[in-house]
């Protein structure tokens, strides 16, 4: 069976839902931040993939540039806000942290 | 079969035999991908999961080039390779006592979150199975998207792409503001 749009977006997929796990279930927030990293890469995949198999030109691997862009920035606010967590508990673990609850 | 030397063009990574070099290489980065991704979620050992997820970055780019994707693969390997990754270990590096050796994580909820990604990841295959794709077999013409990206980050996409410099310089002012010490607030 030759390699088609359908193997790569089922690679995507398992690899959207591996990130999704680890983003539900790690309770560091770095590990957290991995998981969206993940997911990332998966929407990208899909991305560069309709754009090579669907007939579109390059607008896909646009959009994909938009998003690692985005990802780079979403990392970066998100290192500084968990080092500031840390600063002020202690720890990083997002189930500890509920002061915002009581 | 695959002859040998028949492989120099492009063209013939496409016959017709069932398993030619192009499906190999596709399961082999597909292998890397999923296995190394399972690494970072499953591991308890938080140092163990950074560099599994190299691997994963190393692997979807290996992917963007079987897509002719190749300024995509290159920027895969400098952005998240070069930058992101290693602000993570520095993550991992400040949030945690390095001085005990293994960094340990827990995790919670375990059980319903493997039951509903697994049902979502079952539904979301079955979808991409079942449904019958338009697909343009045709190999682009051009050998490099360097040139028509640029174009278009220029022409087409030429507000987004301003945006999106506007938008790194606030995320990185806005990081450094965030992450600075201050002098008169902690102690």
């Amino acid at each position: 069976m030759h390699v088609s749009l359908t193997h790569y977006i089922i690679v995507s997929a398992i690899l959207f839902s591996l990130g999704l796990f680890g983003v539900i279930t790690r309770k560091n927030a770095i590990l957290v931040l991995m998981g969206i990293e993940l997911i990332l890469n998966a929407a990208n995949i899909n991305f560069i993939a309709f754009s090579r198999y669907g007939g579109l030109k390059l607008d896909g691997q646009a959009v994909a540039v938009f998003i690692i862009i985005l990802a780079a920035a979403e990392a970066a606010v998100a290192l500084a806000i968990i080092l500031n967590i840390y600063k002020r508990f202690q720890n990083v673990n997002v189930d500890e942290i509920n002061t915002l609850k009581e | 079969m695959i002859r040998r030397g028949a492989l120099r063009r492009r063209e013939d990574w496409y016959g017709t035999d069932t398993m030619n070099l192009f499906d190999l290489v596709f399961y082999f980065f597909a292998i890397v991908v999923l296995f190394s991704a399972g690494i970072v979620v499953f591991s308890r050992n938080i140092i163990h999961s950074a560099f599994a997820l190299l691997f994963t970055f190393f692997g979807v780019a290996g992917i963007y080039v079987l897509l002719n994707a190749d300024f995509l693969a290159v920027l895969q390997l400098l952005i998240y390779v070069g930058g992101i990754l290693v602000l993570l270990v520095f993550g991992v590096m400040l949030t945690n006592k390095v001085i005990n050796v293994d960094i340990k994580t827990g995790t919670m909820q375990t059980l319903p979150a493997a039951l509903l990604v697994s049902m979502m990841a079952g539904t979301l295959c079955g979808i991409f199975y079942g449904t019958d794709w338009f697909v343009v077999e045709k190999m682009p013409e051009a050998a490099t998207t360097i040139k028509d990206l640029g174009e278009m980050f220029l022409t087409t996409y030429l507000l987004p792409f301003e945006i999106a410099s506007v938008i790194l310089v606030v995320a990185l002012i806005g990081a450094a503001m965030i992450a600075r010490r201050e002098k008169s607030a902690t102690k």
